[in-house]
């Protein structure tokens, strides 16, 4: 896969970052190494491998269900640009 | 419709009955005060870590063995990328592929028979908040209260081609989640959320037409309807030769129309990626068949059992046993007066009416099934008519105590005693001459005259068979 300028403004984009031309060809020239990284390793034989998710060997941690309150509202909103008290406020959405 | 076959798959999110929130301990109560249960792990701070809730990877599960699929026993979390203000990570954490239940099927009722439906996967994900616009501010107010409550998306084959076959696959997936007591079901409040895809396609061709995503359907109506409009815009369409376009359309139940919801398709690109805040949900073989054997008799057995043990019509069945707790109740009616068909036709007639009336469930019945039992059975016994049985069992079911004790204390209590009705009879041939000198003169139809004039003068108390027989034996 070529990964033009355009395919990086685009998934800039997508994650809300803002990058100028400079940048644009910067990072296409990057994610292709690093796409061509990922070929090399597709050329190994993993046949009968398991896929890994992740190093950690141990099973997910679990909680047990119960409910706990552990911070009043205002140490939560209190964090935001912008509030009324009881609603995180932002620019109109639809 | 001869010329195309409808498409229709059905993702379904079911809002899991747990106390906490599925990555923290912030509690799910609906209606509290805005953003009165939220943490650092549901308000998207910076560092907070995820840590997964064990009642709902277990409900998954026995969902999963409830529509017969694989519980993986390795499922991994991955992050689905989009902004949105109710959501605050900038994702929300579900899983794909490698869900917790794969490839399973459900038995919907179609008519007079039955048809597999293929489930996809069975998914475990966090909801989203909630948020009010304010048009005047050109504001929008946000509320996580809901965000990172549990839910469960059930992905069907696509596998239904009708809009009655997609609302009979909901309704048997609500009946079983409310079965196994890990979803309160609430279509309004949105505890339970349909979307559907539809497409079209020539009859007999195989490969796909183009779909459509259709939301906001919060009842049973809505989604039969909001389908059928699909159906009949994407049918005008391709007559007209025109381009079924892939959207999310959004059912408009006032205008019963759907429209299209402009925007979303650019950020369709949801980069999915496992989640390295969370490693695989590791189960044992040991664990997912103790969740079998703890799986209760679903509402398809229960059905099944009802017709074979009760003898009781499939009709009966199958209306008998949607809801669990009115199946458990006419059960146990059934163990204290052995007649299944003479209870199930009051609860099928009076009693569920008044639990629509008053919108109640079988839980706010203040009658216990033994005295349930005990009117059905004076009924059969001839103590009191069907129609005063009728009569007096919404009082009982909002008061309870025992039925054969409410009609004596009431004065209900049918007359059986001939010659007391007798006299009235006599009474009412004596005041009706000429009625009375038809029906010998060949008006037979003039009986049920007379029964009427009996059952007036007695309020309704007389035994009728003792009735007509006196009335055959006087006239």
């Amino acid at each position: 896969m070529s990964i033009t300028p355009e395919r990086v403004a685009q998934i800039a984009k997508l994650a809300r970052l803002e990058l100028d031309d400079e940048k644009q060809r910067l990072f296409a020239g990057q994610f292709e190494d690093i796409l061509k990284y990922m070929d090399t390793l597709n050329g190994l034989d993993t046949a009968g491998t398991e896929p890994l998710y992740s190093p950690v060997e141990q099973p997910t941690p679990l909680r047990e269900d119960k409910a706990e309150k552990r911070f009043e509202r205002d140490d939560i909103v209190s964090n935001a640009p912008e509030t009324d008290g009881q609603f995180f406020i932002v620019p109109k959405i639809v | 419709m001869a010329d195309f076959e409808v498409v229709i798959g059905l993702e379904v999110h079911a809002q899991l009955k747990t106390e906490s929130k599925l990555f923290c301990s912030c509690s799910t109560r609906f209606g509290s005060e805005p953003n009165e249960n939220v943490c650092e792990v549901c308000s998207g701070m910076p560092g907070a870590l995820p840590t997964l809730n064990a009642k709902a990877v277990e409900f998954a599960a026995k969902m999963g063995l409830a529509m017969n699929c694989n519980v993986s026993l390795g499922s991994i979390f991955e992050r689905k990328n989009y902004f949105y203000p109710d959501s605050p990570n900038g994702y929300q954490i579900s899983q794909l592929d490698n869900a917790i239940c794969q490839n399973g099927y459900i038995e919907i009722p179609v008519g007079e028979s039955t048809k597999r439906v293929g489930i996809t996967r069975i998914q475990l994900e966090n909801d989203a908040g909630k948020s009010i616009h304010s048009q005047a501010e050109n504001l929008s107010y946000v509320d996580f209260n809901r965000t990172g409550v549990p839910l469960i998306e059930i992905v069907s084959d696509p596998d239904m081609r009708s809009a009655e076959q997609a609302v009979s696959y909901l309704k048997t997936l609500h009946s079983i989640l409310l079965y196994l007591d890990i979803c309160d079901g609430n279509m309004e409040e949105g505890s339970f959320r349909c979307d559907a895809n539809v497409s079209l396609r020539p009859r007999g061709q195989e490969e796909f037409g183009t779909r459509v995503e259709l939301k906001n359907m919060n009842s049973f109506r809505n989604v039969q309807r909001g389908i059928e409009y699909e159906i009949a815009r994407q049918e005008d369409l391709i007559l007209d030769g025109e381009e079924v376009v892939q959207e999310t359309r959004l059912y408009n139940a006032e205008k019963n129309i759907t429209a299209s919801m402009r925007g979303k398709e650019e950020a369709h690109d949801y980069r999915y990626f496992p989640d390295p805040d969370l490693i695989p949900i590791k189960l044992t073989e040991e664990q997912v068949a103790g969740w079998k054997s703890e799986l209760p008799e679903l509402p398809l057995e229960k059905r099944a059992r009802f017709e074979s043990e009760f003898g009781l019509p499939e009709y009966d069945a199958n209306l008998l046993t949607q809801d669990r707790a009115i199946a458990e109740y006419f059960e146990a009616a059934v163990g204290c007066f052995n007649n299944p068909k003479k209870l199930s036709n009051f609860m099928m007639g009076q009693f569920m009416r008044e639990l629509n009336e008053r919108s109640i469930a079988v839980a706010d019945v203040a009658l216990a099934p033994e005295h349930f039992a005990e009117l059905v059975r004076i009924v059969e016994e001839g103590m009191i008519s069907t129609k005063i049985g009728n009569d007096v069992l919404p009082e009982l079911m909002e008061k309870g105590g025992s039925a054969e004790a409410f009609v004596k204390e009431k004065g209900m209590v049918q007359i059986s005693d001939s010659s007391e009705l007798e006299s009235v009879v006599d009474e009412v041939i004596a005041e009706n001459p000429s009625e009375a000198e038809a029906y010998r003169g060949g008006k037979h139809k003039l009986q049920s005259f007379f029964v009427g004039q009996v059952m007036r003068k007695t309020r309704g108390k007389a035994n009728p068979a003792l009735v007509n027989e006196l009335l055959q034996k006087k006239l």
